[in-house]
């Protein structure tokens, strides 16, 4: 009877997921057009799949054991089971390795079956709880039936009873495995995770043979040219279709739900659930079969949306609240820690392009900041002409009196805040001790526009970025160094889409190397304990984690890490037009992150943005004080020994440098 | 609301604006006020709908400036907004240096509004804070300024709030049509967004220019800040500070000259310019 049933019912549901697959196929192509190399992106999917995403998911080693056990035995037992026995192809060799795949399998689900035991808060319930179940449905009764084939058992073994019990059995297994995986079950990651990593819209951040590590984190610039072409994101169907793919990918496993500081911050946002909204409202309905955690404050059920339908309503509720979207610190974090590779962050910021662009309704200050970058290219309004005022003392060369330089140095809008002055002149104390050629813009220089593009005003961000690029191209220079991570990355990521391309150092990796190149000597650290706050735009934007712990060592400081540090590095709560748009929750991002401070012991935590300087410092009573790097360096400065000194004639300018510290 | 209530017509008088630092074009602060009242007119008289009307030169500079008012069509909480009217915004196109006035004044007297509303001030070219006198007094219209709000419409009768200084408000009645000038006592204008702004059309219509002869003879300079009085602080307490900054002003030290000569009277200031120290 296993011989006619099993065939019949294994190309059933085979036809049924192909059914499925075409359904949700539409699903996707609802969305707009996209560019995407389709057969370079299937040729590249199994390396993504076997080496970028087995990367992020090996950082909890039980969980990837785990999948690798369930997922390989579940892809090596289908296939088999079709040849042997959709096809009959019921040959000894086959029947052994099939009764493998589906021993490994069951290994596997019992794995998954004790962390659904007692499930972390992260992990959404609902569906994905009967999982195990149909895991060990599916691998045990493949098993069983397989036994016959092999001539372990004899064919007519037991009772019709049993066969019957097995059918059903693997029938419930096909219909979790194939069926669901195409009509919206948990098995749906499979097929549009697979998908998505394919037609991923950022191929570039997957690592290739040569060793390269892939990064990509600038945002994508709108075509404000087109005048048709609408500006965000309004409906799901305007996301791309492979953005819609890639929200269709989520498992649901709640990583980016812990790592979010909004989150934690109790702030109305949850990656998660964003995601699973977006999948919402891609095929329409509510958001009540929900089965995760809500948005802190806003309990699940009370928002529904559809394709075509806005995401957040100019009145009452749609599919998402705007405050959700605008609690998003754009800190990267959830991001990292996706194991489907989703890109949330360019969500939020084409929905927010939206709301900006199209319904002028950047909540709190963000109307205000706006029209000051717009009217004096910088985010508070003060006069352009004062950009230099801090260093009037300085005599700093401008870029258009000396028209060359190795290094321009780039200020930043810190330029205008007094607690950033003081690290701008610490940093330039450091390039005059190391006898660094640079020159600054001075008051040519304007906002790099990262604000202003994070808070969805692509208009502003492609003006001052255009009159920057402009101004940068009436010079000669080697690189770019600047104190402020977030000019960092848009100089350095997002001005090259618009034409603009350069070298650009933190200046944490700018000090790291003069140290290299033995340019600086430092007195022995006198000062207590240290901790290393990590800025999202440096570590998790460009991959720097290295420079500014090895200028810490060379100063002679041993770090006391933080729980959360390097890529997991928890947001200081500064980032995205954060602090601007100011979403009420029940903590603050800073005062969590001081508490890790705290945690440590450290008496002072070392910085190397001016966005974390303000916030960290702005926590009251805190147990540790704020320095960034520069000023630590600053002050740790010694004369070199003199036959380490540079060519003769710059040595004065060394010298009295030097001396201005003892 | 009452059913029988009709929407009015709004013609808002709007300019192109500078920058206070940068002196850069921008929407005018108070004019953007003025737009931003007419648009929550919306919830008072249902029905109503705004237009938009600029006297003076065209260029790429003035037409950004003023499709900012154009961006404001989609504020918050204002779906309406593109139904009051606000796709388009009619350019009475001048040459340099002309006359506003009397092209206002055709312009509105040939399809007349019930209600203009107009910034009090302009913030470039004369600045003189006359238009909306001049404007009325040529129509023949009632001008209240200092507006604060716009309480009901009813039969042909408007009822406003004026804004007074240190916060009073005086409760007007004003028959149709009006002119209306706001400052900085209006509620603050909603952000202006681009897309909407970068769609909006200018209907550009060409008026006969007339020179502005009493701005040709003027000579423009930079503006100073003007002298403030020290303030002399002399209250020991927090409440004589409370009251010092609560109260009314009091002219109890000035002193009216009625029926005096010139040299009496160049006498009098001459002696509180050294009372008052600036003089010695």
């Amino acid at each position: 009877m296993l011989e006619i049933l099993l065939p019949i019912l294994i190309f059933a549901a085979l036809a049924l997921a192909a059914i499925g697959a075409w359904r949700r196929i539409r699903l996707w192509r609802q969305g707009r057009p996209a560019e995407v190399d389709l057969l370079r992106g299937l040729v590249a999917m199994p390396r993504r799949y076997l080496v970028d995403l087995h990367h992020v998911v090996a950082r909890d080693k039980a969980m990837s054991n785990t999948h690798v056990a369930t997922a390989g035995g579940f892809v090596a037992a289908a296939m088999l089971m079709i040849l042997v026995h959709g096809l009959g192809l019921a040959n000894p060799v086959l029947g052994g390795l099939l009764l493998a795949a589906s021993a490994l399998m069951f290994v596997g689900s019992l794995f998954v079956a004790r962390r659904r035991r007692n499930p972390p808060a992260r992990l959404s319930k609902g569906p994905w709880m009967r999982l195990p179940k149909s895991l060990m449905a599916f691998s045990l009764s493949v098993f069983l039936s397989t036994l016959p084939t092999v001539g372990v058992l004899p064919a007519d073994v037991g009772s019709w009873i049993l066969a019957l019990a097995l059918v059903a059995a693997l029938a419930w297994g096909l219909g979790e495995m194939f069926f669901g995986m195409t009509w919206g079950g948990p098995m749906k990651h499979a097929f549009a995770g697979a998908l998505h990593l394919a037609f991923h819209r950022r191929p570039e951040r997957f690592s290739d043979k040569q060793g390269g590590t892939g990064r990509s984190t600038g945002l994508k610039a709108l075509n404000l040219e087109d005048t048709s072409a609408p500006l965000g994101v309004e409906t799901p169907s305007d996301f791309t279709w492979n953005q819609l793919l890639g929200f269709d990918a989520c498992v649901q496993c709640g990583r980016c739900e812990a790592a979010c500081p909004a989150f934690a911050a109790g702030q109305p946002l949850n990656p998660k659930k964003l995601i699973q909204d977006m999948v919402v409202g891609m095929a329409g309905g509510s958001d009540a079969a929900y089965a995760g955690s809500p948005y802190p404050g806003k309990p699940v059920g009370e928002h529904a949306g559809e394709p075509h339908g806005p995401i957040v309503a100019r009145q009452g509720t749609a599919l998402v609240d705007a405050e959700t979207l605008w609690s998003c610190t754009t800190c990267r974090a959830c991001v990292e820690e996706c194991p489907m590779m989703i890109e949330h962050v360019d969500a939020i910021v084409d929905m927010r392009r939206f709301l900006t662009l199209e319904h002028g309704n950047t909540p709190n200050k963000g109307a205000e900041v706006l029209d000051n970058l717009i009217a004096t290219d910088n985010p508070g309004g003060f006069d352009p002409g004062s950009r230099l005022h801090w260093a009037a003392d300085l005599n700093l060369p401008l870029m258009a009196d000396v028209k060359q330089a190795d290094v321009l140095l780039w200020l930043g809008d810190g330029a205008f805040d007094m607690r950033n002055q003081r690290t701008l002149r610490a940093l330039v104390k450091v390039l005059r001790a190391a006898e660094v050629e640079f020159a600054v813009l001075g008051n040519e220089e304007r906002d790099s526009g990262d604000v202003a593009r994070r808070l969805g005003d692509e208009a502003t961000f492609q003006s001052l970025a255009g009159r920057n690029i402009a101004t940068l191209a009436k010079y000669r220079f080697q690189r770019i160094v600047t104190c402020d991570p977030h000019s960092f990355h848009v100089l350095g990521n997002e001005y090259g889409e618009l034409g603009g391309n350069y070298e650009v150092r933190h200046h944490t990796t700018f000090i790291a190397e003069l140290y290299d190149a033995d340019r600086l000597a430092f007195a022995p650290w006198k000062g207590g304990t240290v901790t290393y706050h990590d800025p999202c735009y440096l570590g998790r934007y460009n991959g720097e984690y290295e420079a500014p712990r090895r200028v810490l060592e060379a100063l002679g400081i041993q770090l006391n890490e933080m729980e959360r540090s390097g890529f997991r590095s928890r947001c200081c709560g500064g980032g995205g037009g954060a602090p601007i748009t100011d979403i009420p929750g029940e903590r603050r991002i800073p005062d969590m992150r001081m508490n890790d401070v705290k945690e440590t012991g450290a008496e002072l935590v070392a910085v190397g943005c001016p966005q974390c300087t303000a916030m960290l410092e702005g926590v009251v009573d805190a147990s540790a004080e704020v320095r960034d790097i520069a000023e630590l360096v600053a002050d740790a400065l010694v004369a070199r020994p003199i036959a380490d000194a540079a060519s003769p004639a710059r040595r004065p300018v060394g010298k009295t440098t030097a001396e201005e510290v003892f | 609301m009452r059913p029988e209530q009709q929407g009015i017509e709004v013609a808002v008088l709007v300019s192109v604006g500078r920058h206070p630092i940068t002196g850069r074009t921008r929407r005018a602060d108070q004019d953007a006020r003025g737009l931003e009242l007419a648009l929550g007119l919306e919830r008072q008289v249902p029905g109503s709908r705004v237009s938009l009307l600029h006297a003076g030169p065209r260029s790429e500079e003035s037409e950004a400036a003023l499709r900012g008012y154009l961006g404001m069509a989609a504020g918050a909480g204002m779906a309406a907004g593109a139904g009051m009217g606000l796709e388009t915004l009619t350019l009475l196109e001048q040459a340099e240096g002309s006359d506003a006035i009397p092209a206002l004044v055709e312009h509105l007297a040939a399809a007349p509004p019930q209600l203009v509303i107009t910034g009090a001030r302009a913030e470039r070219g004369e600045g003189s804070g006359l238009l909306p006198y001049a404007l009325a007094e040529r129509l023949g219209w009632p001008l209240v300024n200092g507006l604060a709000a716009v309480e009901k419409v009813e039969n042909g009768v408007a009822t406003l709030l004026q804004a007074l200084p240190r916060g009073q408000r005086r409760r007007l009645k004003v028959r149709l049509p009006a002119i209306v000038s706001v400052d900085a006592a209006a509620p603050a204008a909603r952000q202006s967004a681009f897309g909407p702004a970068r769609r909006a059309g200018l209907e550009v219509g060409r008026v006969a220019a007339e020179p502005d002869l009493a701005l040709a003879e003027w000579q423009l300079a930079p503006a100073r800040k003007r002298p403030k009085r020290l303030k002399i602080i002399k209250a020991a307490s927090a409440r004589d500070r409370f009251k010092a900054a609560a109260a009314k002003v009091e002219g109890g030290n000035g002193q009216v000259l009625e029926g005096v000569s010139a040299e009496q009277g160049a006498e009098a200031i001459f002696k509180l310019l050294k009372e008052e120290g600036i003089l010695r």
